[in-house]
């Protein structure tokens, strides 16, 4: 049996696990009234949320040792005490009648590849001595780790422990990578997450392809609803008309991939109109004769013919801008990587900020601050031979942080670098664009595939070994230490017993660590004593966590720039760069360039995609109380584009890009809140993994339709919205 | 008699669902029924838009054509108050309040058959809780309170602010506002 050569895996019936969990009970006969819920024997935890990345602090409720409830920390300042949709129903992830319960192998039982339920040893066994034979024949540094979630540092702990120090999350290049680059290369530092912006105070907020409100990351949500009840002025750039457009002074519903020409027009204004913070930009910036000179021919004229917003718009929004500056924040958006251009584009939402000196102001961007949190003595790390920049290949000079394409490249061909994969809680063939052709062929020649995950994601079906990790309701992970206004840690810890033979992360890491013979780095029984001492070196202790969830701690730095003190930014020339000699000096423009994007061909449409506020990208669509709010996307249709194809709303469709791929069937929705020119549909559904009772089979994955992807040479980011669909009717 | 309502700003509302969630996990609601939800509306032509969001449920009206249709005093007003319940132990299912009620809020509980509905969650407001949609929000559009007191936040924001009710014509003299 040549294990190497890995068919695509999805369950069987016989191999998925079905996980049973206690039923939420449902007490009648009460002759007085309705039952009144929490009546009975109330117990409570504290967790981190870990339906997204925002990490909101809460609190887990049972009644009647039966889990009832998750509802915010008011103490948190993630969350103010009020957890998002997602979070509010991450109780369903724990009751996922889908979760992976047992460790999975791929077995060959009469010539065909299956997984088959097998014990924790034989697992670990197997993965240990796989990790060996990668060590001495190729070494030690050739297993990279794909990872998203705080239970990742567990196995990146494991890697580094064993001498691989490649990691890559699809957070960078497959999302906010170009802004933390673009802000890094003009600002010396990046945006971070959660999002420095200090929204509460703005006077004015700009847009840009952003759809907070959809896209339901708790601290921008609330920040931004409290400056609308503040009454700021909101612009929104976005082909359609999404939620927060509908709440905006302007809407600019822009041709698709021409927003760096918007920008440049507003830069022309801001700086023709002599509208920029003068005291500001002289004390703080560096390039403005240079950019002043570049943008002059990007009158707004000239934009309208390629954004089609009209001139007067483009003024009266910038003048808006101006006015309310310094507390204007031209949002730097999250998912950012759209055409491939994207770090010039964030780029020049960087600059425009600098313009306006909101970066270090109030309504502007703010500086964080986290708790000094030692880490737990260990012995230290053997040297890896090799990082994950090593599948850069001497591209993407400015890449911060692991590039996944990139490494998913560095594992395919008879030169390729990795030997051995980890994936974490990341579903590479739904994260990434257009990628199932290139993983099944490193996993046709990998040694190792080990996925770890809560629910049989789509990625399994290339692993090895698929270990079953509890949920977050179940288990102990790392402290929250973000940067945020205030310095704060937050606690996650086991509300529930983890569900059949599923584990923590930690105890799996350990678990191969004693196996590989590095004991001497996982020194504890169990992962709490790690929590403990790092809390008693800040004045707390485990047990104090434990009954209020997070400690919030004082600043001792500054919130915002001093104007009347010089201040030094992590840039080479200590400045805010308009002009990044950085840029000049690696062959890239200094400074924004707009390229007209392609247009669609006849009949085809713009396929632009989003998030819907019920769901973390795909990996919450089966969660059973998410999936009931929205259980599948809908191709949103203008009604011009609806008449040509003769479609009404909830008919079903499939969506065929330009190289022939076809969707899925999906639902149309005809909207008058989307350009006639584009398509939309929100991302993580169309699941094939039909272990995903509830997802599977259900809406269409936009992921798929992505042939054609515009990788941004600066950093590497793939750049998702150049593609183009068409629709083909469900035959009856 | 203390009236309860519930004031929801479309203004910052932005049609999440976590209202409906939330009400689901804290009232165990089951799989497939709702006693809350989410209507969008949009008005216009492409690129001329408004769009609304609300968060609707009963509207627990100060006169509830579906507590005077309740042959079996099932459907009742708590203690005094506009909050209307529903017991279980008098409902017979017969559905008359069903047909009473102009905005549908009412559903059949499975697999027992008998009628429930939104409570404003009395057995929260009864400790001075807000119910679990409001104290979750994360736009923190929705208030509740009483507008018998003319001080209280409810009553605050029904004065400074323009609002509508729903179907107001029926004569329920429902007790959901939206601010606009």
């Amino acid at each position: 049996m040549n294990l190497n050569r890995r068919q695509f895996l999805k369950l069987s019936g016989s191999a998925a696990a079905t996980a049973t969990v206690a039923g939420s009970g449902l007490l009648t006969g009460c002759s007085s009234g309705p039952r009144r819920p929490g009546t009975g024997e109330i117990a409570s935890s504290p967790t981190i949320c870990d339906i997204c990345f925002w990490k909101c602090a809460g609190t887990v409720y049972t009644e009647n040792g039966k889990p009832w409830k998750v509802v915010g920390n008011p103490d948190d300042v993630h969350s103010n005490g009020r957890l998002c949709t997602r979070g509010t129903g991450g109780i369903g992830s724990y009751m996922d009648r889908d979760r992976l319960t047992k460790p999975l192998m791929r077995v060959e039982r009469n010539g065909k590849q299956v997984f088959e339920p097998v014990d924790w040893n034989q697992a670990l066994n197997f993965i240990a001595s796989r990790m060996r034979k990668i060590a001495e024949e190729q070494g030690e540094d050739r297993i990279a780790l794909f990872s998203h979630g705080a239970g990742g540092a567990h196995f990146k702990h494991l890697l580094k422990s064993f001498g691989a120090d490649s990691y890559a999350a699809p957070s960078f290049a497959q999302c906010r990578g170009p802004r933390e680059v673009a802000f890094k290369l003009t600002y010396g530092e990046g945006v971070g997450s959660p999002d420095r912006t200090d929204m509460e105070n703005s006077r004015c907020i700009v847009l840009i392809g952003s759809h907070i409100g959809e896209n339901l990351h708790n601290g921008q949500v609330q920040t931004l609803t409290r400056a609308i009840e503040n009454g700021a002025t909101l612009i929104t750039v976005d082909p359609r008309f999404s939620v927060p457009a509908g709440k905006s002074k302007h809407w600019l519903a822009i041709e698709p991939g021409t927003d760096i020409a918007l920008l440049l027009a507003w830069m022309n204004v801001i700086i023709g109109e002599e509208l920029y913070d003068k005291d500001y930009v002289n004390k703080n910036t560096t390039g403005l004769p240079q950019l002043a000179r570049h943008v002059r021919p990007f009158t707004p004229e000239w934009a309208w013919l390629q954004t089609g917003i009209e001139p007067d718009k483009i003024r009266a929004s910038a003048r808006d801008m101006a006015a309310a500056a310094p507390a204007t924040l031209i949002h730097p958006g999250r998912h950012v990587t759209w055409y491939g251009d994207d770090t010039q584009r964030s780029r020049a939402i960087a600059i425009l900020n600098a313009l306006l000196g909101s970066w270090g102001r109030p309504g502007g961007f703010y500086y964080q601050e986290k708790v000094k949190l030692p880490k737990f003595p260990l012995p230290k790390y053997p040297h890896a031979k090799t990082t994950e920049k090593i599948a850069n290949k001497g591209k993407f000079p400015f890449a911060s942080s692991g590039v996944t394409n990139a490494v998913i490249d560095a594992s395919i061909g008879e030169d390729a670098h990795y030997k051995g994969w980890f994936i974490y809680g990341t579903n590479l063939p739904m994260s990434l664009p257009g990628i199932t052709h290139k993983l099944r062929q490193a996993a046709d020649q990998l040694d190792l595939v080990v996925v770890v995950d809560i629910v049989p994601a789509e990625v399994i079906g290339y692993a090895d070994i698929v270990l079953p990790e509890c949920s977050y309701l179940e288990r102990y992970d790392d402290l929250r230490n973000s940067p945020e206004r205030i310095p704060s840690l937050a606690l996650r810890m086991p509300a529930f017993e983890p569900l059949g033979d599923s584990k923590p992360g930690w105890w799996i890491a350990k678990q191969l660590g004693e196996r590989l013979g590095l004991e001497k780095y996982f020194p504890w029984n169990d992962y709490s004593e790690v929590l403990d001492w790092q809390l008693k070196q800040v004045g707390s202790s485990l047990e104090e966590m434990q009954r209020i969830g997070v400690k919030n701690f004082h600043r001792k730095t500054p919130e915002y720039l001093d104007d009347d003190a010089p201040f030094r930014f992590g840039t080479p020339s200590g400045k805010i760069e308009l002009y990044s000699q950085q840029l000049k000096d690696a062959g890239f423009a200094p400074m924004p360039v707009y390229t007209p994007p392609q247009k669609p061909p006849e009949d085809y449409y713009r396929l632009i995609y989003g998030r819907a506020p019920a769901h973390t990208f795909g990996r919450t669509s089966n969660n059973p109380l998410l999936f009931e709010l929205m259980p599948e996307n809908a191709v949103w249709v203008n009604p011009i584009a609806a008449q040509r194809w003769g479609l009404n709303s909830g008919d079903y469709i499939r969506l065929k890009n330009t190289e022939g791929t076809m969707s899925n069937r999906v639902r149309v929705r005809v909207t008058e809140r989307i350009r006639p020119d584009s398509l939309f549909m929100a991302h993580g559904f169309g699941h094939t993994e039909r272990g995903l009772r509830l997802a599977s089979g259900v809406g269409a994955n936009d992921a798929e339709l992505m042939s054609h992807v515009k990788i941004d040479p600066i950093m590497g980011g793939t750049g998702m919205r150049s593609n183009f669909v068409t629709l083909v009717k469900e035959e009856v | 008699m203390s009236r309860y309502a519930m004031v929801i700003d479309t203004r910052t509302c932005i049609g999440c669902g976590d209202c409906v969630v939330a009400c689901k996990t804290e009232n165990n609601v089951p799989a497939g029924l709702n006693r809350d939800w989410i209507v969008e509306a949009t008005n216009g032509r492409y690129p001329d838009l408004t769009t609304e969001f609300r968060s609707e449920r009963c509207n627990h009206c100060s006169h509830a054509t579906c507590v005077y249709s309740c042959p079996t005093g099932a459907s009742h007003y708590w203690r005094g108050t506009n909050i209307v319940l529903v017991d279980p132990g008098k409902c017979t299912g017969c559905k008359a309040c069903i047909a009473a009620c102009p905005y549908d809020a009412r559903l059949i509980m499975r697999p027992e058959g008998y009628i429930d509905k939104c409570t404003f969650c009395h057995h929260r407001v009864e400790v001075g809780k807000d119910p679990a949609c409001v104290s979750t929000c994360p736009t923190n559009c929705m208030h509740f309170g009483r507008i018998d007191e003319p001080e209280s936040l409810v009553s605050r924001l029904l004065r400074e602010r323009r609002s509508k009710t729903l179907l107001p014509e029926t004569g329920n003299q429902p007790n959901v506002y939206y601010l606009v």
